[in-house]
């Protein structure tokens, strides 16, 4: 105990509150905690820079799937397509408003937010300047909102719909689901790319 | 990665530091900010219990609506029908859709009801003390944060199927109260679970 380690050569499992001397594992290698489990440090090469690209990405799906038609329904004549904004827009009137707004900000504002405050938060790591002006906060509110974008879930929704109405009347699969599809994956790799020790650590090193 | 001190896992506590939970960042204890990500630190946080009762009340209180009114109206050409969720869940069994009314009732009914009990479970157990092992209340734990989200399915369902299904005379589908309660009860039990310390889950058996 008389050698206490330096405190920025250690971290603590936020989950289970061990405490590990850093030893930073190569790229494509993790450092998971021991008692819980939780992976701890997973660096990757370039991962910066990849994580911009799929960010970009997602930033133009969810603005097209935003408006283009993800399911529409034929019966006896009548034909109705439906985008996310016609969907998010259907409880008008009401206290039910409340459910459209939710709607649209949990599948298109808060993807959008995340993308937009990943990519301020990572370009100037990435191109090796100064950290941007309130990365911290941003990075932050980034991963507070995580678990609040929903577009993959809405994805799901779209497949149990159209199964849920196959006998009232015909419906088919527009382009906006296969980019909620798409988009699917897009997030979770970006999210397996994403090291939150790496980036916490650059946006220090450099104050 | 190594661990600080040889075989035995070493708690932050113990050694009389603190991490910080959202960067991993180890300070002296008595820190009351981390100044790298700007959360506050806490060695272990006690009043985080009394937040996920109050969200977890909420969350109940707003399930029971949630269950009472319909949550869909469908009119057709020969009649009108308003389903609750369970309604909904028998009306597809009705018809055949096993498949589809299995997911509705895992999502709707299995997932939101079995959370409640887990997040009970594990706030009691870190207020109490308990004798089942750390390692399966962690698991539970996470299965309870990573699927609580997915209950949000039964909504987007109720939007897309109110937007899409508006075939003049034919048939139109529209939203119904429940729609907003169970929203909002899935947005409180995820309060719930983020607010609870993850930490007190490891403490509880060692005492
Ligand atoms: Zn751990
Ligand atoms: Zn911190």
């Amino acid at each position: 105990m008389s050698t206490t380690p330096h405190l920025k050569d250690l971290i603590v499992c936020p989950n289970c509150d061990a405490i590990y001397h850093v030893a930073e594992p190569n790229f494509g290698e993790r450092a998971v905690c021991q008692r819980c489990h939780t992976v701890l440090i997973a660096p990757r090469k370039r991962a910066g820079a990849q994580i911009i690209c799929v960010a970009l990405a997602v930033f133009i799906l969810v603005l097209a799937a935003a408006v283009t038609p993800f399911l529409s329904i034929e019966a006896g004549g009548a034909r109705n397509s439906v985008s996310v904004l016609d969907a998010a827009l259907i409880f008008s009137g009401g206290p039910l408003i409340l459910v459209s707004l939710g709607t649209v900000a949990m599948i298109l504002f808060i993807p959008l937010l995340r993308v937009m405050l990943v990519i301020y938060v990572l370009l100037p790591v990435v191109a090796d300047r100064p950290p941007a002006k309130n990365a911290a906060w941003a990075f932050s509110l980034s991963e507070a909102l995580r678990p609040w974008s929903m577009a993959e879930i809405f994805a799901i929704g779209c497949a149990v719909a159209l199964i849920k109405v196959a006998d009232l009347a015909q419906i088919a699969f527009g382009p906006a689901f296969w980019m909620f599809c798409i988009l699917t994956v897009l997030v979770v790799v970006q999210d397996s790319f994403l090291c939150r020790w790496s980036v916490w650590k650059s946006l220090e090193t450099t104050k | 990665m190594e661990i600080a001190r040889n075989d035995k896992i070493v708690t932050a506590r113990e050694i009389g530091v603190v991490g910080c939970q959202r960067c991993t960042k180890v300070w002296p204890l008595g820190t009351k900010r981390c100044t790298r990500c700007g959360a506050q630190i806490v060695s272990r946080d006690h009043k985080a219990l009394q937040r996920v009762w109050a969200w977890w009340i909420v969350g109940l209180i707003c399930y029971i609506p949630a269950n009472l009114y319909p949550m869909l109206q469908t009119r057709t050409l020969v009649s009108v029908q308003q389903d609750t969720i369970i309604g909904g869940v028998i009306t597809l069994i009705n018809h055949g859709s096993f498949g589809i009314a299995l997911v509705i009732f895992l999502a709707s009914v299995m997932i939101p009801v079995g959370k409640f009990l887990a997040i009970a479970f594990l706030a009691l157990a870190a207020q109490r003390g308990t004798t089942s092992p750390s390692k399966q209340r962690m698991g539970l734990y996470e299965i309870v944060e990573y699927i609580g989200r997915w209950s949000m399915i039964d909504v987007f369902v109720v939007a897309i199927l109110s937007s899409l299904v508006q075939l003049n005379a034919l048939a139109a589908v529209n939203p119904g109260p429940a729609a907003l309660f169970f929203g909002l009860s899935v947005i409180f039990t995820m309060l719930s679970a983020q607010s609870f310390d993850a930490r007190l889950i490891w403490d509880a058996e060692r005492s």
